[in-house]
């Protein structure tokens, strides 16, 4: 069973725009995934497909063996923690220290006290983040803004990372740093799915890769190269 | 896990008052405002109350005898009042206390207490001082004693005045004005409470607006509605229970310096044992006030970004 299956999926705006026309690919659990494409090719809204944020016009996006969009509202939040996200602003807490913003994660899927205890220190550890616990995030830099909201993204073990740009707004030493984790992380067995523009990041990372283009996908290479 | 997410919650709701201290610092201070108003409103209209109960009080009706009156006559005329459904009270006056106080009141004036004792008789007739249970039942009252009057006059006229027809003109519009004074003074404290009611509720919308991002961020990482609303409901009630205590407080100074003023203005109220007799009950307006107001407009607020 994939991971992740988008069966042709179509998506038009309101406004009569074409986001996304007619994509279809499946992505196998451990799988590191990454989707190029210039601003607009509707990458964004692939993502947001994939967390119920939008719904599609035509075709399905399964999760496991799950329609996500044949969820219910309450059963939408399960479904999220099953995804972690981070994003290329980041996406943090601002009034929760580096430890909060990680242990609100474990709150919000239920987790025990004890197991927030042990597992954010962990996380944070993962990520070279251990001596900034009690930071917040105005206080760290955009390299270590990023390593928090993996840290947050991952602490609850989801089935499947998805990193939205997550290098936009770093340097390139910071950018490195970021892509290392994320492969650590696929070593460690977690589905990861990247979008991204950056050229470097793709060649060095040597994995999948899928162009799109106007909505539709036009390459999908099993080692593939930053190709436009 | 219910147990788990409640104190979560409420735990951080405190951090974030504590933490947003700018935005708790105005919300609370906006709050201040709405609840001292209505505790103002509160002792306004208490003030009110007691002033106009005591001027209905003040109201009366006097009958004035003939000197010559027969007692009994008297007596029975205080039966028959009594029985009337308006009346609230029958005073009776006899003569030797009329002119007891009359010496009272002029114990000063040597001329007069001359005068009195040149006389041969007591000149003072009996009083009645007749209350009615509402101002508007004087009427009434003063057309049965002109019954009774006439009736006595068959037999023998005992009633030499009553001053109802005097003082009617001033009666009536006393009671207007008393019934005017309340419809007005409920008319200002709703316009007041709404007023307030509308700026609270904004400004803690503008409040979470400034959230909105962290509102998005937190049901991206799966929080459910609840877990989400729940801190800024608990912040919401923060401001309300701050700002209810400081009222609370600030009232303490306030009535005992206007507790004097007060009582002279308003009669025999002072504002200040007002406020330490009924503390109970303020305490609950304006807390319960206080908190109802923080919850609900952090509930309604939050409601809006959790859409997404």
């Amino acid at each position: 069973m994939s991971m992740i299956q988008f069966d042709n999926v179509s998506k038009t705006y309101d406004d009569s725009s074409v986001a996304l026309q007619d994509v279809s690919f499946s992505i196998e659990p451990a799988e590191f995934v990454s989707i190029v494409g210039h601003s607009g090719a509707g990458k964004t809204t692939l993502l947001k497909l994939l967390l119920a944020e939008e719904y599609p016009t035509e075709g399905a996006v399964l999760l496991g063996d799950q329609n996500i969009n044949e969820l219910a509202r309450r059963d939408i939040s399960d479904m999220r923690r099953r995804i972690g996200m981070i994003f290329q602003d980041f996406r943090l807490l601002p009034n929760k220290t580096a430890f909060e913003n990680i242990a609100f994660a474990m709150e919000a899927a239920g987790k025990h006290d004890d197991e927030i205890e042990s597992d954010v220190p962990y996380a944070l550890e993962l990520v070279g983040l251990a001596d900034k616990a009690w930071k917040f995030p105005h206080q760290m830099s955009g390299g270590e803004k990023q390593r928090l909201a993996i840290a947050r993204a991952i602490v609850n073990q989801p089935d499947v990372l998805v990193a939205d740009e997550p290098t936009g707004n770093l340097d390139p030493l910071n950018t490195f740093e970021v892509v290392q984790i994320l492969k650590k992380i696929n070593d460690l067995g977690t589905t990861v799915l990247l979008t991204t523009h950056n050229k470097g990041v793709i060649d060095s990372l040597g994995k999948r890769v899928i162009t799109m283009e106007k909505g539709r996908i036009v390459r999908d290479d099993a080692e593939g190269r930053y190709v436009m | 896990m219910f147990w788990i997410n409640t104190k979560r919650i409420l735990k951080a709701g405190f951090v974030n008052f504590w933490r947003n201290g700018f935005v708790s610092f105005a919300a609370v201070l906006i709050m201040l405002v709405t609840l001292f108003t209505l505790g103002s409103v509160v002792f306004l209209r208490a003030m009110l109350d007691t002033s106009l109960q005591e001027l209905q009080a003040k109201v009366d009706v006097n009958v004035y005898f003939l000197t010559d009156a027969p007692e009994e006559d008297i007596l029975t005329l205080k039966k028959s009042l009594e029985t009337l459904p308006e009346v609230a009270l029958v005073e009776y006056v006899t003569r030797e206390q009329a002119l007891a106080e009359f010496e009272e009141r002029h114990a000063d004036d040597q001329i007069i207490l001359n005068a009195l004792s040149e006389l041969p008789d007591n000149p003072l007739g009996a009083v009645f001082n007749i209350k009615a249970r509402e101002p508007s039942q004087y009427g009434t009252i003063s057309d049965f004693l002109e019954s009774a009057a006439a009736l006595g006059a068959g037999q023998r006229v005992i009633i030499q005045e009553v001053n109802y027809f005097d003082n009617k003109n001033v009666i009536e519009k006393l009671s207007e004005i008393i019934n005017s004074a309340e419809t007005l003074g409920f008319a200002i404290s709703i316009v007041l409470i709404v007023l307030s009611l509308i700026i609270t509720f904004n400004t803690i919308r503008l409040a979470i607006y400034t959230a909105r991002e962290e509102i998005s961020v937190m049901r991206l990482v799966g929080a459910g509605s609840w877990y989400v609303r729940g801190p800024f409901v608990v912040e919401g009630i923060m401001y309300g229970v701050v700002a209810g205590v400081i009222s609370l407080i600030i009232f303490y100074p306030l009535t005992i310096w206007l507790g004097p003023f007060t009582s002279r203005f308003f009669g025999a109220i002072n504002i200040f044992d007002y406020y330490a007799d009924n503390f109970g009950q303020i305490f609950l307006i304006i807390m319960g006030a206080g908190i109802v107001l923080g919850a609900v407009s952090s509930f309604m607020a939050v409601r809006r970004y959790l859409k997404a």
